[in-house]
């Protein structure tokens, strides 16, 4: 390191400028290698700003107006915070939606989330036929939410779906109508997203622990501490930094969710999300550009959390 | 699995526990793929007769997939798809693995901000951008440079509408950048671990820094290239969203965008249903069996180090 030319995280004397270090003797990147490092750099950032940062700057700009898409945008459609106001005590939809998306990740935080990291620590051990068990819980990974969605369709739809056939919940005085039924279709879709979840952060979490030191857990072993002891004592503080990408991804994912309950039945009848209403309002049916972006702008506050937090952590481990 | 028995020759209940709990818990995990393939193998007229939870009395035939393949067009959404993903995914590559080259084996004084603005691009919802973004599409001119026919439909090579919107190469943009924030973030996490040495000593010889790049620090990337290749190819063949918003004739989306639109009309019922989701699954499945190691090594790339 001492002697490299350009060690990495070293300010560098001209600013965003390829430069040797204080330590570095010469400076051996020609004009022409620095002009093409900026070019590599340039190119990719500039589409990242026009096309995510950007956007997201005028979600912001757009919440304050009450533009619909006709025209030019200009301060004629300036109407402070009308479209909050209405958002939050005149737009029913609003309340419901921001629950479902609330109870989705707590679903996901509380039920899948800790059954992938319960399946991660029974599978991470000398145990014939782990390969086969972690191979069938990883398969709805690989498969779109859309997928799951008709998968699951087949379960839960009422006449023809498994569920109802095998529990004989077929005749009309009896039948469950899963999808349907505004007060437990949230739950059948998150059973749906949690087939698929729970084997996604069991990857995650089995990775980490392949990489936990061994001896860790023989010390708490000689110790006489038993498996549960030992997970919540010594292996689960040494995982912090795969916890902190499990809460992030959880909380990501719950916030995304938008796939299955579109493909279910558009959103609707109990199946209300922010990411769908923020659709629904602006380019599907409604083209209120203003109000959907104040939705988006609620969902970025929101996701600002989980990318602070990961960002964060990023930062701690690069420097 | 020989520790197991080396420890304990006898048979250990605890562990007949966790092995009864685990064979339970996988044919529960199993249970809903194998009824999918069992209902899609089964006519319709077999199952009005009998009742879905019925053996078969007909036996088992292809009739669904026969339908579902040729009455919903499905192999032109397939080719949607690839002329979508393929591009897009190489791009991705291209563009993350300059960024994440010029990041880690160069020091500036912006290289942890740049890297910050592409890992938290790829972070956010992509519904918190979609309401400008589509305006953005809506109002880029795109120039029309002629098509490619293939059976009754046509691949535009740049655009057939003069606009960003509704176009493959709208849809191949969009992925590149969402997805590039994530492959820089994987990519620059996998080159901090290539010794700078190497750059350095390179730059001494007089070596141009895309030679670098290119001859040097990509070769040494194989794995990484190939785990993040498995894994974008399988992200953007399961993205519904983004053809679902920015792309609006039937015709063109990518297929998972597309059953949005053929579940009513083909799959009009669960057995239709079955066999259209399935010949949908099969690319990702096919990753599944040949490439699950790349696939799982690219998410936890993204995941465990960093």
């Amino acid at each position: 390191m001492a002697t490299s030319i350009t060690p990495a995280r070293e300010d560098s004397p001209e600013a965003g400028e390829l430069a040797p270090t204080r330590r570095g003797r010469y400076n051996v990147l020609t004009r022409y290698d620095r002009r093409v490092l900026m070019l590599m750099v340039g190119i990719p950032l500039l589409l990242e700003i026009i096309f995510i940062w950007w956007p997201t700057l005028s979600s912001i700009l757009l919440s304050f107006t009450n533009y619909d898409g006709v025209g030019d945008v200009g301060p004629q459609n300036f109407v402070g915070l009308k479209n909050y106001q209405f958002m939050f005590s005149g737009y029913t939809l609003f309340w419901p939606a921001f629950f479902h998306n609330v109870i989705w990740l707590a679903w996901l935080a509380f039920i899948a989330t800790p059954i992938g990291i319960f399946f991660a620590v029974l599978l991470d051990r000398e145990l014939r036929g782990t390969a086969f068990y972690q191979s069938v819980f990883f398969l709805p990974v690989v498969l779109s939410l859309v997928i799951v969605g008709f998968i699951w369709e087949l379960q839960f739809s009422p006449t023809e779906g498994f569920i109802n056939n095998a529990f004989g919940l077929t005749r009309a005085s009896n039948i469950i109508d899963w999808l349907g039924n505004p007060r437990i279709n949230l739950f059948a879709i998150l059973i749906a997203a949690s087939w698929r979840h729970v084997g996604y952060i069991m990857v995650i979490y089995l990775s980490g622990l392949k990489s936990v030191d061994p001896t860790l857990r023989e010390a708490a072993k000689v110790d006489g501490a038993n498996e549960f002891r030992t997970f919540f004592r010594v292996i689960f503080p040494v995982m912090a930094p795969i916890n902190t990408v499990v809460a992030v991804i959880t909380t990501i994912e719950a916030l995304r969710a938008f796939d299955i309950a579109f493909i279910v039945n558009q959103g609707k009848n109990g199946l209300e999300l922010l990411s769908i209403l923020i659709t629904n309002n602006s380019i599907s049916e409604a083209s209120l550009v203003g109000f959907g972006s104040a939705i988006a702008v609620i969902l970025l506050v929101i996701s600002l959390g989980p990318i602070i937090v990961f960002l964060s952590r990023v930062m701690r481990t690069t420097s | 699995m020989s520790a197991a028995a080396v420890r304990a020759p006898r048979i250990r209940p605890a562990r007949v526990v966790l092995h009864g709990f685990l064979i339970a818990m996988a044919a529960l995990w199993i249970f809903p793929l194998f009824w999918a393939i069992y209902s899609s193998l089964r006519p319709i007229s077999d199952t009005i007769q009998h009742g879905y939870l019925s053996w078969p009395s007909n036996g088992l035939s292809l009739i669904n997939y026969q339908t579902v393949w040729s009455q919903a067009e499905l192999p032109y959404y397939y080719l949607n798809t690839l002329v979508i993903a393929v591009p897009a995914v190489v791009l991705t590559l291209l563009l993350a693995s300059m960024v994440a080259f010029a990041c880690t084996q160069f020091s500036w004084r912006f290289n942890l901000a740049t890297l910050m603005i592409f890992t938290a691009g790829n972070l956010l919802p992509p519904q918190v951008i979609i309401v400008p973004l589509y305006r953005i599409y809506l109002a880029t001119p795109i120039p029309v440079l002629g098509e490619i026919d293939i059976g009754k439909f046509a691949f535009p090579i740049f655009s057939d509408r003069g606009l960003l919107y509704d176009q493959y190469i709208g849809i191949m943009l969009i992925h590149i950048v969402f997805q590039t924030g994530f492959a820089t973030f994987v990519l620059s996490n996998y080159m901090k671990t290539i010794s700078k040495e190497i750059t350095e000593s390179a730059i001494v010889d007089g070596a141009h820094v895309l030679r670098i790049w290119w001859n040097i620090v990509l070769p040494l990337c194989r794995p990484a290239l190939a785990a993040m290749a498995t894994l974008l190819f399988t992200f953007i063949y399961n993205d519904f969203f983004w053809a679902l918003i920015l792309m609006s004739t039937g015709s063109k989306r990518p297929i998972t965008s597309a059953l949005n639109n053929l579940q009513g009309e083909f799959f009009v019922n669960n057995n239709l249903i079955a066999a259209g989701a399935l010949l949908v699954a099969i690319p990702p499945i096919l990753v599944y069996i040949f490439l699950q190691k790349q696939f799982i090594a690219g998410l936890t790339l993204g995941s465990t180090k960093g």
